[in-house]
């Protein structure tokens, strides 16, 4: 409910602000039954600038949201680790090597719209495996180690990054906006690349919530209690580096999200992953809407990187959080 | 129950456990002493197939552990550790519910239901008031008892314990370990336990395995078994044993060692 208020709101406003009733009319005039009984009281331009160009946008906000969400509950879960989130392991330094490379020999258009989405995509989840090696012993992954791989992978690889902007004179400006996420420009394709990601892992992830919940007794008590660990491991993390890897591709980094929906989640609604997963993405996608809406408004025409704004609110929020947690052990 | 036969585990070079055989029959009580480093810890992981053996045999109930799935494994056997559980947020109830986690469907249903069970349970170890309370708010007295409700929601044949009473103070050490006893006659358990406390071993177990560097050095009877020999050449520590004036079971007195017989840099001191 409060979802579908944010998005009404988020439609309503912007560079031409469109009344919220008058949003709600041309949204059901798309409907096949109940355009019969709504008269047509708005502009061509009005109608268009919903439908054509912020609808789409924000029905990707709430999916790239959720994914991020969704990722950043299965990293926490299987890493035990409350600074986790979907770019712990290096799927976002390697996803924006790869879109920085294009971007700086301009080759973004050698495949049409979605070379970008692609390469980053490929290159994300490249890092993955490279991470999985590296941490894997004896078939086995311990979590300190595969964190530290991921540091260490996203630390080189950002250097890379670093290294390509620095190169590049002209463009270096593009390859920071991509770097730093947004969703303009996006149309109803990028929604529909990510949404088949965002269904199988909201899948997947439910399915394993109960897991996630034993996992939280440690990784000896899951096994003992019926749990085949590793493999439950392998598959959340790849499923979780899949969501990331989609949502990054579409939008490019956009941070926070995954890493405060699911702790703001937890303390309201407690630790149970059969609650946590549908919440993170719910609330993700409201987080994410919310956080573009004011991207696009707040110093309208102008707009601000995305991942910009979400960690300017994410970060003094989750300071906020930290204080309390503390008040809370005090008492 | 379990057959060991020539078990054997090397981490890197080095042998932890070395070449074991023993047999659990079906009922009986188990424990299994030693110095730290002898090898206890790690047999308990390789029975409960957590860890992979390098060589030799584990049979339970006739099968080879790795034979099992980790859910099969989980119907049969349940352990109970020494930290069994962190502080976390959920619930009391919860967690002992996660005990039926492997007769559970994928959707969290179980075949048949388990209607008073989780009760049952929660009602003879007196956590049934706690039930709303989360984990972070509970001793650890209590949470050791939430882990052996968990254990036994799981309902199993085998229990491995592994020092389940080292963090707790001695009266909760005694009723933990009478809960267990309790439970263990009433469904014909078998138990093996990893224990620290030789005296709480004497008390509750039918035989004791002694391990040393990763073999076995005495196997019997509390009474056969525990002499100031065996204290002295496994422990190296001089000990008095005396018989329980009640239950006549053995019982260890630990005795400091004498001025004279310390090495010269501790006499100094």
């Amino acid at each position: 409910m409060l979802l579908l208020l944010s998005a009404s709101i988020s439609l309503s406003v912007g560079t031409a602000n469109v009344p919220l009733v008058q949003v709600w009319k041309i949204l059901l005039h798309q409907l096949p039954l109940a355009d019969h009984w709504i008269q047509p009281t708005w502009t061509k331009a009005e109608e268009m600038i919903i439908t054509q160009v912020r609808l789409s946008r924000v029905v990707l906000a709430m999916l790239v949201g959720a994914s991020l969400a969704l990722a950043g509950s299965g990293f926490q879960g299987v890493l035990r680790n409350p600074l986790a989130d979907p770019y712990t392991l290096g799927v976002a330094s390697g996803a924006s090597v790869g879109a920085a490379f294009l971007i700086l020999f301009g080759l973004q258009a050698v495949l049409g719209q979605w070379t970008v989405s692609i390469a980053a995509f490929v290159t994300g989840s490249v890092t993955l495996f490279i991470v999985f090696s590296l941490a894997s012993s004896q078939g086995k992954m311990r979590v300190e180690t595969l964190i530290l791989s991921g540091v260490v992978l996203q630390a080189f690889l950002g250097s890379l990054v670093s290294f390509m902007v620095s190169l590049s004179n002209n463009v270096v400006n593009e390859i920071l906006f991509w770097l730093m996420g947004s969703l303009s420009m996006r149309n109803w394709d990028f929604s529909l690349l990510l949404l088949p990601y965002l269904t199988i892992g909201a899948i997947v992830l439910a399915a394993y919530s109960r897991t996630l919940n034993l996992f939280a007794l440690g990784e000896r008590q899951a096994a003992h209690l019926g749990v085949n660990v590793e493999r439950s491991k392998t598959v959340v993390l790849i499923v979780s580096t899949l969501l990331t890897a989609g949502a990054v591709s579409v939008s490019g980094v956009i941070g926070f999200v995954g890493l405060v929906v699911p702790h703001l989640v937890r303390l309201m609604f407690g630790p149970d992953y059969r609650l946590l997963v549908p919440m993170s993405a719910i609330l993700g996608g409201g987080y994410v809407l919310w956080a573009d809406t004011l991207a696009r408004t707040l110093l309208s025409p102008k707009e601000i990187p995305l991942g910009v704004v979400t960690a300017m609110i994410g970060a003094p929020f989750f300071a906020y959080l930290l204080v309390k947690q503390k008040a809370r052990m005090k008492g | 129950m379990i057959t060991v036969q020539n078990l054997t585990k090397y981490y890197g070079q080095k042998a932890i456990l070395d070449g074991l055989s023993f047999e659990v029959a079906t009922g009986h009580v188990v424990g299994i002493i030693g110095p730290n480093g002898s090898g206890k810890s790690t047999l308990l992981k390789l029975v409960s197939g957590v860890e992979p053996k390098s060589s030799g045999t584990i049979l339970l109930a006739g099968k080879p552990v790795e034979a099992y799935s980790r859910k099969e494994l989980a119907k049969r056997l349940s352990v109970l550790q020494q930290e069994a559980l962190p502080p976390l947020g959920f619930t009391v109830r919860e967690v002992v519910e996660m005990g039926r986690f492997p007769y559970q469907n994928w959707l969290g249903e179980e075949v048949g239901g388990d209607d008073g069970l989780i009760d049952q349970i929660m009602e003879r170890l007196c956590i049934l008031p706690l039930a709303k309370r989360t984990l972070e708010r509970l001793s650890g007295g209590e949470r050791q008892r939430v882990a052996l409700a968990k254990a036994m929601a799981q309902e199993p044949k085998l229990l491995l314990l592994d020092e389940p009473t080292t963090y707790l103070d001695i009266g909760f050490q005694i009723q933990m370990m009478d809960y267990i006893r309790n439970w263990q006659r009433e469904h014909k358990l078998t138990v093996l336990a990893v224990l620290h406390d030789l005296n709480i071993a004497a008390q509750y177990c039918d035989r004791v395995i002694v391990l040393k560097d990763g073999g076995i050095v005495a196997d019997g009877v509390p009474r056969e078994v525990f002499t100031r020999s065996l204290i002295q050449e496994v422990y190296g520590a001089s000990a008095t044993i005396i018989s329980h004036p009640v239950s006549g079971v053995p019982q260890v007195l630990l005795q400091p060692a004498a001025m004279s017989e310390l090495p010269a840099q501790i006499r100094k001191i």
